[in-house]
């Protein structure tokens, strides 16, 4: 019997056979938590195992993204309670300087193709943009993860998702996921892994495919994989469905309040007076989506009266930014350039919106009270720079 | 063994336009304002507390009641605290035709019992089954009860490892007894 990527990953982590459906122990490459989540793991850990020691220190690691550097003294508290736990037992800490996780355990080559990585990021599952089995899961998971390296797992069905034909210049991997989150809804590949196929997923560079693979959780599917070298499904692998999704000469996408599957072109939205924007997340939050942005950006100014707000993934990539030239276009925009994490699309760093404040955002939730009481509006680095530009909803033509 | 007939009074979620609520996201569960809490104890009040019509239901819940939610309930982050809050008030249990895969594995790990049972979401439309009545389910045999009208469903059957968790208490009792 042929495997698909999922269960070829698992198997390899597994003694037990390892075919969609089956419940399996699995090992663990990486565990992880963050600042959030962070401090249960430890409570879980030291209640139930007092002080021994993880299963290994080398592989299990803290992040701080969340709330970074710690804006109030509760964050302040358990940022220090993790760090305490780290020290003690010999773990590492990617401290708030560092950025996002799930980003910073790509640059670190921690997450590698066919590997295993948990976190306390929903997130997590981003890592299938190179080919890691990467997964969120809570505190009581991630402290038995601490201690035992290992964790049982439901070995998800596989769908293949095809898509069919390239989407029109100016769209990009943004537009495709908001698409998808458009036409699959969140039935059509829940609870199953995701493998992306066609011309369209092959062509997207790694922030391409780190943006297609990130919203898959907002589908309600396990992870998202886009196959080729080294990463190849047998040819007699089962799915639980092939799904054709044509994308040629897709236009750019919004999704509307009240969440990521309520999307609609961005013909439809255009004029929709807005208060603030934002670039970044585990989505948008590499150099390549603020060089998008920045090209929209050279030369004119953010609107009066609109506030956009810059966070960087990493501190690697806020390197890049500094380094090129591009935060210093975004600055002299008007843009507020922060430091890199997850503000901006939880809470955090980077604020949050008041009621009725109209924000349009390179994140990939808008459920209500996510960003905070206004309603939120997802769309492309393109899309979020020109709608700042011109104070309302649109695309970078006509400028 | 633990009880597997979990019987109770039920807290039907419904939206405006009569239906289940589907899609009910872990920041209107339980919103990320209150993710530095770490005491169980603390994050019942919290609970649904960013869910429009809902807000109160700390106040009305009572100890062994049941939930009854749409499709992908527990959509979004991975917070267990979207789980704990409510053990914190004694929800007895959640039943639903489907939950996100971490929000369900977040449930099964502390041993709080969710039960697919998509049969559920026809009587919560037709009013057959609403806030107040009471509920019967059988998490091993997969059978349930809609008391008033004497209703039958059926649910998912808990897979053997949920079952095993479930018994254990969580999943650390559950680790201890195999290592």
């Amino acid at each position: 019997m042929g495997a698909t990527v999922i269960e070829k990953i698992i198997q390899a982590h597994s003694r037990d056979e390892a075919a969609a459906g089956r419940i399996v122990w699995m090992d663990l490459d990486v565990r992880s938590a963050r600042d959030f989540g962070g401090p249960n793991v430890v409570k879980n850990y030291e209640r139930e195992y007092g002080s021994a020691p993880p299963a290994d220190a080398r592989k299990t690691l803290f992040t701080f993204d969340l709330c970074a550097p710690a804006c109030t003294l509760k964050y302040a508290d358990n940022q220090q309670l993790c760090r305490e736990f780290a020290r003690k037992h010999g773990i590492s800490v990617f401290d708030v300087d560092r950025g996002i996780g799930s980003h910073v355990m790509i640059e670190e080559g921690l997450a590698r193709a066919g590997g295993t990585v948990v976190g306390t990021d929903s997130h997590m599952n981003i890592l299938g943009a190179v080919g890691c089995f990467g997964q969120g899961m809570g505190d009581v998971d991630i402290a038995f993860a601490f201690r035992t390296g290992r964790t049982w797992f439901e070995v998800p069905p596989t769908v293949r998702v095809v898509l069919k034909g390239m989407p029109a210049p100016g769209s990009g991997a943004k537009d495709l996921i908001l698409f998808l989150c458009r036409t699959l809804g969140t039935s059509a590949i829940a609870l199953a892994a995701a493998e992306f196929t066609g011309e369209a997923a092959r062509a997207l560079d790694l922030a391409g495919r780190i943006t297609l693979c990130s919203m898959v959780t907002e589908m309600a599917g396990i992870i998202g994989f886009i196959p080729g070298d080294g990463l190849a499904p047998d040819p007699d692998a089962r799915y639980r469905d092939v799904i054709e999704v044509d994308v040629s000469g897709l236009t750019p996408q919004v999704a509307a309040p009240p969440s990521p599957n309520s999307v609609k072109d961005l013909a439809d939205l255009s004029g929709i007076r807005i208060d603030s924007g934002f670039i970044g997340s585990c989505t948008n939050g590499r150099i390549e989506d603020f060089a998008r942005a920045a090209a929209v950006l050279r030369g004119r100014k953010v609107r009066d009266g609109v506030m956009l707000k810059v966070v960087p993934a990493t501190r690697r990539v806020y390197e890049e930014i500094l380094r090129t030239g591009i935060l210093a276009t975004l600055f002299a925009s008007g843009a507020i350039v922060l430091n890199p994490g997850c503000g901006g699309c939880a809470e955090g760093h980077a604020g949050l919106t008041g009621k009725g404040e109209v924000e349009i955002s390179t994140g990939n939730r808008n459920f209500p009270g996510k960003q905070g009481k206004g309603p939120v509006y997802l769309a492309s680095p393109e899309v979020v720079a020109a709608s700042c530009i011109r104070g309302e909803i649109g695309g970078p033509e006509g400028l | 063994m633990k009880e597997l007939l979990i019987r109770g009074r039920v807290w039907v979620l419904l939206g405006a336009d009569g239906k289940l609520i589907e899609d009910i996201d872990t920041d209107q569960i339980f919103h990320n304002a209150h993710l530095h809490i770490t005491d169980i104890a603390q994050m019942g009040a919290y609970a649904l507390g960013n869910l429009e019509g809902w807000t109160d239901f700390p106040k009305k819940c009572a100890p062994g009641d049941i939930i009854v939610a749409g499709r992908n309930f527990g959509a979004g982050s991975s917070r267990q605290q979207a789980v704990d809050c409510f053990s914190a008030l004694g929800v007895a249990a959640i039943l639903a035709p489907s939950f996100s895969a971490i929000y369900f594995r977040n449930a099964v790990n502390s041993g709080f019992p969710v039960l697919r049972a998509p049969a559920l979401e026809a009587p919560a439309a037709s009013k057959k089954l609403e806030s107040g009545d009471t509920v019967e389910a059988d998490a091993a045999a997969g059978r349930g009860r809609i008391l008033r009208g004497n209703v039958p469903f059926t649910l998912e059957p808990m897979s053997s490892v949920q079952l095993d968790i479930f018994q254990a208490g969580n999943l650390f009792a559950f680790g201890r007894g195999r290592a």
